[in-house]
């Protein structure tokens, strides 16, 4: 028995949901009574290698560098990863549940012919495994009977591995085959020097309720002064006020930072299933009713265009 | 060009489920049922290549009881040229749902396939990735655009970074994100005249698929709650009250 994990990373650095699925490895290792290997699959992407080699309870680091796997287009990765399982003997494939992740691993799976479990929050033992499903409205525990066990790790319910003080072997593998039915184009990265929505330890959210792109401007001042990533509801994403990748919730991202500040936000289920495992959330609303304050720690009924700014100022 | 397009009736959007007292499932007796929003999302999107002239016919594809005939009629009523249902009362997993979709694909070999990204209720976000491996098909998950080009589709791609642009040869499998486009309502007059019409049925059976599920359930829980704390006055109490929660 082994357990697979796939790292997340950009050809030049690992990526922090790695750290995440590394601590959802273990304790599943833990469970099963196996090793963990990890596999770096890019192009010019040794360093990434080199470095996941110093991660602690990593027993060997898998190394595939090709054009081929350069943006790991899942028609060229999957089969290579399919391949890989089936050559090497593992019993578990673990990759964050991120759009990497969630793109690449069920494609891999099928070519297995086996089930993939999604967003795991929850490792019960070397078998069974706890998911949110509903927009985590219910928690279900899953028993599966494959012979291989694919799953996307939510990163939000484990805590980051260390990824130094360890020291591993890397294996260098074949190259992958491009299966010629896709082509990478482009890709529009959003530039921040703000903390990242899934590490951030503080994040500032803004909905309809900010009314517009420009206003923002005040949360991301509140999030300067905190150090603080900013997030966005759906609504906000879709009137276009912030780009597609700050989107807290069901189908966005989910966070659970040790304190989210929901400013102009009503509180759909939807948009608390991307945020309520936060430590202490905080509800800015002017509606004293909005659902969102059901689940805040501390609400303030307030006008956001004079409370935004209040606070900005209190924090000095 | 064929465009296929995968319809899941699940519970509205809208509505806080229940957990089951036996802890065995969520209970759906009686819940108002609709399309799945990314599905509709993919059907929007399918009726819009065909207006374009892209695509020249629709058809749209549910797996499940009787019940799914449901939301096949209001595929119908939005302007799919025809429907299939393919029937079981089984419990269908992601996997299983994409080998009866490839068996429908192999007969009706479309140029697209349009999923939503994810159902929300099992919020999986598996079965379109399944579909394209089994069929051989390129994928475009988490789509927000799509343009054709030559014997391509170009599919930009929402992703954690930002936006990713992708070539895929056609055929090709494409799941829809919530900025694809906005769908348009049912209106009741074409949702009367789709009650005449007809609904194509195939079993599992039919298509010589095992479904059997990989997965068992062993329980479905309610998660911890989390209650309503307490209210400030002003901007000042707030900050000093996070202050000594140590989140400040
Ligand atoms: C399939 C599907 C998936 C979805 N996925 C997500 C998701 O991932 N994430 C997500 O967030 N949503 C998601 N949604 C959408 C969700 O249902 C809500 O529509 C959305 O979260 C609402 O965003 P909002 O709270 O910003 O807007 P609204 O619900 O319009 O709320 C705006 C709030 O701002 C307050 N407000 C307005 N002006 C002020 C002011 N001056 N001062 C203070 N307060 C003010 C109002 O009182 C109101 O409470 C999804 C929906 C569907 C159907």
């Amino acid at each position: 028995m082994s357990i697979l994990v796939i790292a997340e990373h950009n050809n030049e650095e690992i990526q922090s949901a790695t750290a995440n699925t590394v601590t959802a490895a273990k304790q599943l290792a833990e469970k099963a009574g196996c090793e963990i290997s990890l596999l770096v699959a890019g192009h010019n992407c040794s360093a990434v290698a080199e470095s996941a080699s110093a991660i602690p309870g990593v027993s060997q680091v898998l190394l595939a560098d090709c054009p081929a796997l350069d943006k790991q287009l899942p028609e060229n990765f999957a089969p290579y990863l399919a391949e890989l399982v089936k050559s090497k003997s593992i019993t578990y494939v673990m990759a964050p549940s991120t759009t990497h992740g969630k793109n690449v691993l069920p494609r891999a799976a099928a070519l297995l012919d086996v089930a993939q479990i999604s967003d795991i929050t929850e490792i019960v033992d070397a078998e069974t495994f706890v998911r949110p499903i509903y927009a985590g409205n219910a928690l279900q525990t899953l028993k599966s009977s494959d012979s291989v066990k694919t799953m996307t790790v939510r990163t939000a319910a484990f805590d980051p591995a260390e990824l130094t003080g360890g020291g591993c072997s890397v294996e260098t593998l074949d190259a992958a085959a491009d299966a010629g039915i896709s082509r990478f184009i482009s890709e529009e990265v959003v530039q921040s020097d703000r903390p990242e929505l899934s590490t951030a330890r503080i994040i500032v959210s803004g909905g309809r309720g900010m009314q517009s792109g420009d206003n923002f401007s005040m949360l991301e001042k509140v999030a300067d002064k905190l150090g603080a990533a900013v997030g966005a509801s759906r609504a906000a994403v879709d009137a276009g006020y912030v780009p597609n990748d700050m989107q807290v919730g069901q189908t966005g991202k989910i966070v659970a930072p040790d304190l989210y500040i929901a400013v102009g936000i009503s509180g759909a289920i939807q948009h608390l299933a991307g945020m309520k495992d936060s430590k202490v959330i905080v509800a800015i609303n002017k509606d004293e009713d909005a659902p969102i304050f059901n689940v805040a720690d501390f609400g303030l009924v307030a006008d956001l265009f004079d409370a935004v700014p209040e606070l900005e100022a209190e924090l000095g | 060009m064929k465009i296929l397009v995968g319809i899941k009736r699940v519970v509205d959007a809208n509505i806080k489920v229940r957990i089951k007292a036996d802890n065995s499932a969520v209970d759906v007796e009686k819940l108002k049922m609709v399309v799945n929003p990314f599905c509709e999302i993919a059907i929007e999107e399918a009726l819009r290549l065909k207006e374009s002239g892209a695509a020249t016919e629709v058809i749209a594809v549910s797996v499940g009881p009787d019940s799914c005939q449901e939301q096949l009629r209001t595929a119908l009523a939005l302007g799919a040229d025809r429907v299939i249902h393919v029937a079981t009362d089984e419990i269908t997993q992601p996997l299983a749902v994409a080998k009866l979709f490839n068996a429908v694909v192999e007969k009706e070999k479309p140029g697209l396939v349009l999923f939503g990204k994810q159902s929300i209720d099992g919020d999986n976000n598996q079965t379109g990735q399944m579909l394209a491996a089994l069929s051989g098909m390129p994928q475009g998950t988490f789509a927000s655009e799509l343009a054709f080009e030559g014997d391509e589709i170009i599919v930009t791609r929402e992703v954690d970074s930002g936006l990713q642009k992708v070539a895929l040869k056609l055929p090709a499998v494409v799941t829809a994100d919530l900025r694809l486009n906005e769908p348009r309502y049912v209106s009741l007059p074409n949702l009367m005249k789709a009650k005449r019409k007809p609904i194509e049925s195939m079993s599992v059976a039919d298509l010589g698929i095992d479904i059997t599920p990989r997965l068992s359930t062993v329980t479905v829980l309610n998660p911890p709650e989390r209650s309503a704390g307490e209210r400030v006055s002003s901007v000042a109490e707030l900050v000093e009250k996070l202050k000594a929660e140590g989140a400040l």
